[in-house]
């Protein structure tokens, strides 16, 4: 069976997992029933406890699904101390439904597989020795990735039900009332984290800064948590982001955030009110400071910014050229600092950020969304999760839920290296072509052509070239020349739900 | 042509490739190791070789090591390397 991006599915499987192939970007009005989590009554005085291998013997049983954030990304010491204690309980067969999985948990994930203690995985993406193991067959059954609104759909829905939350925080008092805020190892929006402290049946929270009670401004509330286990260091705050933004000083990613900011100020959507939300590498982070000059030229401000927050963005809410940030995560301390000064940077969970299945989400509201890619095809589809190779090492992040944005912008170099960026097909379909209105590239910019409005507005911007997405592709192949295809196996090693939840594209286990 | 000398050139930097000779005696052997090698070892390879028998090289051990350089990168690397293994103090012209 094909799904409607022309992916062929594995029928079986689909059949076993009830699902039902990606028809559309189009989630229409339907009535949803959410479930509810389990509750073990308590006045609250016995929650905290010293031991995590005492509080895994007490939550973790065979079979169960179990839950991390990944807000201390490759600074995190909760992860791998939780699962040593669950590998070593030698507890199998659990799902592990983290928010994402970053480099430090890896080997950990690995072990925990190799030991039987993990046999399922969803996340929103994986990387390095993990992904070349799941690309290489090591899991048996295939990993599920969900975009961060997904997750939360997927939660809210009962699809994920995690039994119990392992979640780090660098402040709590005894009953449970965290933030993301104070303390050591701070990481400002706790965005993810609360989906799991909302729904999950039984909530650790694991710090290394007992604070006095009542502690506020409290994220996660004593009402949700079960237990607080007092541990040396919840996480490096070296490695949580960042310290101090980097300004990229590469002329082919200043050309094309300069290509970006180009096609933002010329389209129809920039002016006062209007909303975006730009991602955290070198290119993304460029076109947030031409942004701020196009707005201070053109005395234009924006209502909101969305998502994943870094200083740049920041500092324009400081300046007031941004009344609101709506904030899921933050990429660095500045970000994170600015989160517990300035009451305008309001912390979203993942649900009101991008979830689908909602009363309105942020994404329904956001006007513009600069996002990065892997591999853009001739359709328009976007990979942001299997290498040029095939192995998995990326993650879906918030990029299909920000890509219904009414302008949508795909930043990313014609090639990297000898590798073509934009391609006849993708490795892999993430998000699909009808999500995506322009793409920019540093010799030039393509537009869908379902945007004649769009084709209008930016078919003579000065030093903007525009070309059909199929002569971007062709100059590029013609620079790199054309690459043998890649070999994959039968088996399938991990599925790719659209937000909606139905399957857009499948990874195949690589043929070396 | 004879090999002279073990000779190396480019560099390691990304879009780059390292090429270097060393004497052989069975035909042209190419040890190659690049993050595209999937998608394009086999070209990477015929470059090599193409650009050495152009050079009358037929006897030599090739070490490469690829960052993704185009095709006009690793036959200019191939041809610099093969002038120091040649110990040649001028292009050969007519084969550039």
């Amino acid at each position: 069976m094909k799904n409607n991006v022309k992916r062929e599915l594995p029928a079986e499987l689909m059949a076993a997992l009830n699902y039902k192939g990606f028809e559309s970007t189009d989630i229409g009005h339907p009535d949803i029933q959410r479930v509810a989590p389990k509750v073990h009554v308590t006045t609250g005085e016995d929650k905290v406890v010293d031991s995590i291998v005492d509080v895994v013997k007490a939550t973790v049983k065979d079979g169960m699904t179990i839950s991390f954030h990944h807000h201390f990304r490759n600074g995190d010491f909760v992860f791998n101390q939780v699962m040593r204690a669950i590998i070593d309980e030698g507890i199998q067969d659990l799902t592990l439904a983290p928010s994402s999985l970053t480099g430090i948990m890896n080997d950990m994930v690995v072990e925990a597989i190799k030991a039987g203690t993990v046999t399922n995985i969803t996340s929103s993406g994986m990387r390095g020795s993990l992904g070349d193991f799941v690309s290489h067959g090591g899991l048996k059954n295939p990993v599920i990735f969900r975009s961060h609104g997904n997750r939360a759909r997927a939660i809210e829905h009962g699809d994920i039900k995690i039994d119990v939350a392992f979640l780090g925080v660098p402040n709590a008092d005894k009953l449970g009332n965290a933030n993301g805020m104070a303390g050591k190892a701070v990481f400002g929006s706790l965005g993810y984290a609360l989906m799991d402290a909302q729904y999950a049946d039984q909530v650790v929270l694991l710090t290394d800064n007992l604070a006095t009670y009542p502690n506020t401004p409290a994220s996660i509330k004593q009402t949700q948590v079960d237990y607080v286990v007092k541990i040396d260091q919840v996480g490096d705050p070296d490695k949580i982001g960042s310290g101090a933004t980097r300004f990229t000083k590469d002329p082919k990613e200043l050309k094309i955030a300069q290509t970006v900011n180009d096609v933002i100020v010329n389209s129809p959507y920039f002016k006062n009110g209007f909303s975006f939300q730009t991602g955290s590498g070198g290119a993304a982070l460029a076109v947030t400071r031409y942004l701020r000059q196009a707005m201070l030229d053109n005395q234009i401000k924006a209502s909101f910014a969305l998502g994943g927050i870094t200083k740049p963005t920041t500092d324009l809410l400081a300046e007031g050229l941004v009344d609101k940030i709506m904030d899921v995560q933050d990429f660095d301390r500045g970000a994170a600092e600015s989160m517990q000064s300035n009451p305008n940077q309001q912390e979203i969970d993942a649900s009101w950020y991008a979830d689908p299945d909602n009363k309105g989400a942020m994404v329904d509201q956001l006007d513009v969304a600069i996002l990065s890619a892997l591999e853009i095809d001739t359709d328009y589809n976007v990979n942001v999760m299997s290498g040029s190779d095939g192995v998995i090492r990326g993650a879906i992040g918030g990029h299909q839920d920000a890509a219904t944005a009414k302008l949508t912008i795909i930043s990313a170099p014609l090639v990297r290296g000898r590798l073509a960026t934009i391609v006849p097909a993708v490795t892999t379909v993430v998000t699909p072509g009808d999500s995506i209105d322009v793409v920019v590239t540093e010799y030039g910019i393509a537009i869908n052509p379902q945007r004649q409005d769009l084709i209008e507005a930016l078919s003579h911007v000065p030093g903007v070239p525009v070309y059909t997405i199929d002569q971007l592709q062709q100059l590029a192949e013609k620079k790199v020349g054309t690459p043998k295809p890649l070999e994959f196996t039968d088996r399938t090693v991990a599925m790719i739900e659209y937000r909606d939840g139905t399957i857009i594209d499948t990874i195949k286990e690589v043929k070396d | 042509m004879e090999i002279k000398t073990t000779a190396i050139a480019g560099t390691l930097e990304s879009s780059d490739i390292q090429i270097m000779l060393m004497a052989g005696q069975d035909g042209i052997q190419i040890d190659l190791e690049s993050d595209v090698i999937k998608q394009f070892g086999n070209q990477i390879k015929q470059v090599i070789t193409t650009t050495l028998q152009q050079l009358n090289i037929d006897n030599v051990k090739v070490r490469a090591v690829d960052k993704g350089a185009l095709d006009c990168v690793i036959k200019a690397r191939t041809i610099a390397a093969a002038q120091r293994a040649l110990a040649q103090t001028t292009p050969a012209w007519e084969v550039l």
